[in-house]
């Protein structure tokens, strides 16, 4: 147990190590470059390897080759390198490969503005890439949260066999706090067969997360982009296809109570609901305090888990509050909230690279009144 | 009590280096909760340099510095920028040596600080321990004893002539407080 002073991007890094984390393949880019070079000297000194590579294109494509072997791994990212992972991350989730994929934001769209922070790849991690996909999106909101959240990042990868988005921004990547970096995080390991190497299929569908063989231990089998069977081969037939895209929902929605992570502030007697996230919850938290001293009872839901949502706990925690949702885009998690909560949801945002300050959600608040 | 400081200055000057060790003085020795942040741009020398650092007794939620408590300007263009985003409490530390024009009717500090360092460690490098000395004298804000536990953590090389130009910049801080 040790205090230190941080970054999140550093307390990301450590986190990963501790997880088991021992294989990192990216291509530099900012505000994510400086969790990557911190990999590139931890992953050594645990007997794992770091590859700068080509392009986005390859790091992707990398971490799902050195998972099929049964190593843990990782990429970091930002928008614009995001966007050019999206085929891989929607392979390596049909494929069902573990992966974590750290997406620092910055402002977009397309290269935006490198060095201020955005929230502008929201939907981007829920459907940048193609088809019914299932998916899980993480964001935390602190250094001491960058740090816990890596390890469940992993344990949901592992334990689901499904890509984890970490999502983070550039003010929660490159801040400093002081954190305790210890070792009270458990730590799941991937699920390996226990069938005789000819009997085994990697997409059994008695299972609900059938157990993966590592490449190189025996266990023959075929990983494909394409619509698959339990073996693993591609079909056309509308019955297995089904069968497999109703699984694949069912292992995650399943697990909502589990999955579905959030924090809520001061909720219990507010009249208002702020919903935000990452950064802005921050501000939203500041700017709750001043309210309350003037009378007004406002609380904040914060979504660590971004996707997917629970419609249970956000549609509970809206009935009988207005709502208002501040986002660093131009409104894209607002449509979640708008669908489940249905009814009229107030949203401020922007995307110019400020952060959404306490002072801003006041005024809004106060205007509406 | 929550404490917001901006250092200021020129790429080179070690801006971003006192504004981590301010941060893990006051977080790790003074167990005060700290965030700091500093500007991500292409500001290699010669560029105006600036972070912040915010000291609290409570949770820090807003990451960002509006207007300081404690301003640090190292050089012209660094206190010309800030001044325009202070209030009128707002202490402001100056080094004479290269901050030669200053606004009479702002809470200035003057202090020699770069001749200090010069005379001291030889080095002009050293004006920011310097100045981190001077902040903990001068409020308190920090304490000696956690900045110079700090020093002794960080640097491989050196630590005695820092902490002889953080002890120098300590006593003239504690003197600018009583004058």
């Amino acid at each position: 147990m040790k205090e230190r002073l941080m970054s999140g991007n550093e307390a990301v890094a450590i986190g990963a190590i501790k997880a088991g984390c021992r294989f990192f393949a990216g291509y530099p880019i900012t505000p994510s470059t400086d969790l990557a070079e911190r990999m590139s000297k931890l992953l050594p000194e645990v007997g794992g390897a770091f590859i700068q590579m080509e392009d986005e294109l390859g790091s992707i494509g990398a971490i799902i080759g050195a998972s099929l072997t049964g190593s843990k791994a990782m990429t970091a990212t930002s928008g614009p390198g995001f966007s050019l992972m999206q085929e891989g991350i929607g392979f390596a989730s049909f494929s069902e490969i573990p992966i974590v994929v750290v997406d620092v934001q910055r402002v977009g769209p397309s290269t935006g503005i490198p060095t201020y922070p955005s929230q502008g790849d929201i939907m981007q991690a829920r459907w940048g890439t193609h088809g019914s996909h299932p998916i899980i999106a993480l964001y935390p909101s602190s250094v001491k949260e960058s740090y816990d959240l890596i390890f469940t990042a992993f344990n949901f990868s592992e334990k689901y066999r499904v890509p984890v988005i970490f999502i983070s921004d550039e003010v929660i990547g490159h801040m400093r706090e002081k954190i305790t970096v210890d070792d009270s995080h458990v730590v799941f390991e991937r699920k390996k067969p226990e069938v005789p190497k000819e009997d085994y299929l990697p997409f059994d569908s008695r299972y609900e997360v059938p157990p993966l063989a590592n490449f190189g231990e025996g266990y023959r089998f075929h990983v494909t982009g394409l619509t698959h069977d339990e073996t693993g081969f591609p079909t056309s037939d509308p019955v297995k296809a089904e069968r497999l895209m109703e699984r694949l929902q069912r292992k995650i929605l399943n697990h909502l109570d589990e999955i579905f992570l959030y924090e809520t502030f001061l909720v219990e007697d507010a009249d208002i609901l702020i919903v935000s996230y990452g950064v802005v919850a921050r501000s939203a938290k500041e700017a709750i305090l001043e309210l309350r001293e003037k009378g007004l009872k406002v609380g904040l839901f914060r979504p660590i888990t971004i996707w997917p949502s629970s419609e249970k706990v956000l549609k509970d925690l809206a009935s009988n509050r207005r709502v208002f949702v501040f986002e660093m885009n131009l409104g894209q998690y607002v449509h979640e909230v708008e669908r489940i909560v249905k009814k009229k949801v107030e949203f401020y945002g922007k995307e110019n690279g400020e952060i959404i300050s306490p002072e801003e959600i006041e005024s809004c608040i106060l205007k509406s009144l | 009590m929550k404490t917001e400081i901006r250092l200021a200055g020129s790429g080179g000057q070690g801006i971003i280096l006192a504004s981590i060790l301010l941060a893990e003085a006051a977080s790790i020795y003074d167990q005060k909760n700290v965030l700091q942040s500093q500007v991500y741009g292409a500001a290699a020398r010669g560029e105006i340099s600036k972070a912040d650092v915010i000291i609290s007794d409570s949770e820090i939620y807003f990451p960002e510095v509006r207007s300081p408590d404690i301003l640090l300007t190292l050089t012209q263009d660094s206190y010309d920028t800030f001044i325009k985003h202070i209030k009128l409490t707002t202490l402001i530390i100056v080094d004479d040596f290269y901050v030669k024009t200053i606004d009479k009717s702002l809470n200035n500090y003057v202090f020699s600080i770069t001749d200090i360092a010069l005379n001291t460690t030889q080095k002009r490098i050293s004006s920011n321990i310097v100045a981190l000395g001077i902040i903990s004298g001068l409020t308190g804000v920090v304490s000696l004893d956690a900045l110079t536990e700090t020093i002794k953590n960080h640097f491989k090389e050196g630590v005695q002539k820092n902490i002889e130009a953080l002890y120098m910049g300590y006593k003239i801080g504690i003197g600018g407080k009583n004058g």
